[in-house]
């Protein structure tokens, strides 16, 4: 394959140009993996996040797509510091917040807001809708100038609740409803970046359209940088004008959306793009099909080299051998960048014979191959 | 007959009885507040060979649809009404017993959450041998070879070694495939798959979506696929029956309900999710308001206080009377239940489709 002079623009990963509102550079989670009862001693560690670069500027929404396992929630934890980075650095408005203590966080948090996944466990049940809006402002000593209850007010009318609902409890509102109060006390403190983790996966397919066009109208309205954490890939490329695409706690390919999705150069986006169902009987003749075999393998002993090459149909050698860098490719567009020895044409149509890699499909239909 | 629960042409000859053949059924639950209205009504013909893929929001009545094809609300409070043959044989009134032959022999289903389906304490291998063994008179080490045999057939490495394992040993994927193996240990003709592919992630989907299809194929089994991902009928269903509130409003082949969809809750279903290759420009257009109770239904149509066309309806009907489920002026074997005119609605289409590409 022509691939080993496909590096030769080895760019730094930088994206060129000004501030960034957040840069994280290296980014690092192990989870030690314990043993034993009074004295615990470290038998392992769980990859989550190994090493990943990214920078998000501002009002610029960043998705992050992969499958579960792959990291992308644990980095939006690094990010806003739920969870402290084994390596790494997280720079955030100029400032650097790695390893910034939790006492110290709260000035950092009041620009840095976090919308979780499951609304039916991050809203305290004992606390009213009034109470939860309005902690992020007690707590940081906001006093707006028409009053607390007043601002939350006007917060929960900002994200098509009711006023009247200020005294009412978590319990009485549906899941929809529950993840605009999320959103509200997300939104009180103004902030400039807002960590979506999942945020309308727990929904109905009709109320997660009322979640995205709302969190799009505060986007534009307010100015709002977003770091979109989804599996959702549909969702994602909805919302977000630039995507990482994840593997085993590692980025394999960034780029702006429509480069994504229409020229991905990772065998694993392309795979990924290829498994999304499609809403229209005759759309799936029309893209490529790749099936994968298995599963992602464990974090906690990651494949060396590439890590995706265990599943990969193009894998060589050199891919055990040697870790890709997350470079831009010759022939990809700037800020297109990809973590590939053997890249792939930057298209998803359907190609001459679909790969198949999973042992019990292979005798289905057409021949199935296993090779490029 | 008015029930129309077929999506063929009425006026086809009555040739053999559908394989699958459910009318007018009913599931009701009584409860402390009310009768709980979960299936109102719902009537659909299946041949073998072939997929139906039932589609609603949570609270719709799809798997309160699929528990009663398996016989599963039998000894409960629910209340069941209607027919389900099953080959000429009727499953509503069929004592437990008898259902408990079918069950897993002719019928079988494919749950949701393979973790909790699958019982923690015993061994994959022994799950599925059991199943062989309860419907055939076999040893207990032909049992074990036929449950090896199908792990194999559902693509998991090592299927001996693997037979051994307990489900926590085993991935996501791998527990689906496993709960599929057990599903067609005894060649059913009817397979039932709730949600089969929604806890699991896009690459794995595809492959057991895949799976099934490859395994229909092979088997020759009827399949009803209860999905809330319109992409995932789109994909392996033949015939997309849409239910809101227990009640069918839209029923027709994947290609008429998708490419021409004519009741408002199936035009919002297709607008309010984002597609692959969509337009990133168009805005979602959601639907409004929450799910119906199934207690106290809306009167009339059960869509109508989230309707956005309602008024396009004159003399406020949508509000009072209910619409049947007919066929759809021009077609004979797409089914809508819509008080809207066909001039009406290509009417709005027109301005919709117009309205995008401005």
């Amino acid at each position: 394959m022509r691939a080993a002079d496909e590096q030769e623009h080895a760019v730094s990963t930088t994206q060129p140009a000004g501030e960034h509102l957040l840069d994280v550079r290296g980014l690092t989670k192990h989870f030690p993996i314990r043993h034993g009862i009074v004295f615990q001693r470290q038998i392992g560690a769980v990859h989550a996040v190994d090493g990943i670069d990214f920078t998000v500027a501002a009002g610029q929404s960043l998705g992050l797509v992969g499958e579960s396992g792959c990291g992308k929630s644990t980095t939006g934890r690094l990010v806003t510091r739920l969870l402290e980075p084994t390596a790494g650095k997280v720079v955030f408005d100029g400032e650097d917040i790695t390893h910034t203590p939790e006492n110290r966080m709260k000035e950092a948090r009041r620009n840095l807001q976090m919308i979780f996944q499951d609304p039916y466990s991050s809203l305290n049940p004992r606390h009213t809708v009034g109470t939860i809006v309005e902690t992020p402002m007690r707590l940081n000593g906001i006093n707006p100038p028409q009053g607390h209850k007043k601002r939350a007010q006007e917060l929960l009318e900002t994200v098509g609740l009711s006023p009247e609902h200020y005294n009412r409890y978590p319990n009485e509102f549906s899941g929809g409803q529950r993840q605009r109060i999320g959103i509200a006390r997300a939104l009180a403190l103004r902030p400039k970046l807002i960590v979506a983790d999942e945020p309308v996966s727990a929904l109905d397919v009709s109320i997660q359209a009322q979640i995205v066009n709302l969190l799009q109208d505060l986007q534009r309205e307010f100015g709002i940088a977003f770091v979109f954490i989804a599996h959702d890939l549909a969702v994602v490329r909805h919302f977000c004008e630039r995507v990482a695409v994840m593997y085993l706690g590692k980025i394999v390919e960034v780029a702006d959306r429509r480069t994504l999705y229409t020229g991905p150069r990772h065998p694993y986006t392309h795979a990924l793009l290829s498994a999304v169902p499609e809403a229209d009987p005759d759309g799936t003749r029309r893209r490529e099909r790749i099936r994968l075999a298995g599963d992602v393998p464990s974090p906690v002993d990651p494949p060396s080299g590439c890590r995706f090459r265990t599943r990969c149909w193009k894998a060589q050698e050199r891919c055990a051998r040697e870790e890709p860098p997350l470079v831009r490719l010759a022939g990809s567009t700037d800020g297109h960048l990809t973590a590939c020895h053997f890249p792939e044409e930057p298209s998803v149509a359907a190609r001459a014979e679909d790969i198949v890699l999973d042992p019990a499909l292979s005798a289905s239909g057409d021949s199935a191959s296993t090779s490029s | 007959m008015s029930l129309l629960t077929s999506p063929q042409p009425a006026d086809a000859e009555p040739a053999a009885a559908p394989f699958l053949d459910v009318r007018d059924l009913r599931v009701h639950f009584p409860t402390e507040d009310g009768i709980v209205k979960s299936v109102d009504g719902v009537s659909f013909t299946l041949e073998k060979g072939s997929t139906l893929g039932i589609v609603g929001e949570s609270g719709s009545g799809k798997s309160v649809t699929s528990l009663a094809l398996l016989g599963l609300h039998k000894g409960t409070r629910a209340q069941v009404s209607g027919e389900i043959r099953l080959e000429g044989r009727e499953l509503v009134s069929l004592p437990e017993h008898d259902m408990r032959a079918l069950r897993g022999r002719t019928v079988s289903m494919i749950f949701q959450d393979p973790l909790s389906a699958l019982h923690p304490y015993f061994t994959v291998g022994a799950q599925i041998a059991e199943g062989y063994r309860v419907h055939h008179r076999v040893s207990k080490k032909e049992a074990r070879d036929r449950a090896v045999e199908m792990l194999k057939r559902v693509g998991i490495p090592q299927p001996e070694r693997r037979a051994r394992d307990y489900p926590h040993q085993f991935s996501g994927g791998m527990r689906q495939r496993a709960m599929i193996a057990m599903a067609l240990v005894c060649d059913p003709e009817l397979l039932i798959a709730d949600e089969p592919t929604t806890a699991l992630d896009v690459t794995v989907q595809a492959q057991i979506l895949d799976l099934i299809r490859d395994l229909q194929e092979e088997f020759g089994s009827a399949v009803v696929l209860i999905t809330h991902d319109l992409g995932v009928v789109a994909d392996i269903a033949d015939d997309i029956l849409v239910m809101y509130g227990g009640r069918r409003i839209e029923y027709g082949t994947v290609h008429d309900v998708l490419k021409e969809p004519q009741h408002p809750y199936t035009w919002g279903l297709l607008e309010s999710m984002p597609q692959i290759t969509g337009d990133v420009e168009r805005r979602l257009n959601p639907i409004a308001g929450s799910p119906p109770s199934l207690i106290n239904p809306p009167g009339g149509c059960a869509f109508h206080p989230r309707c956005t066309y309602k008024g396009w309806v004159p003399g406020g009907r949508c509000a009072t009377d209910r619409p049947e489920l007919v066929p759809v002026p021009g077609t004979g074997r797409h089914l809508a239940a819509c008080h809207l005119t066909s001039e009406t609605r290509t009417e709005i289409r027109g301005r919709t489709a117009a309205g995008a590409a401005q």
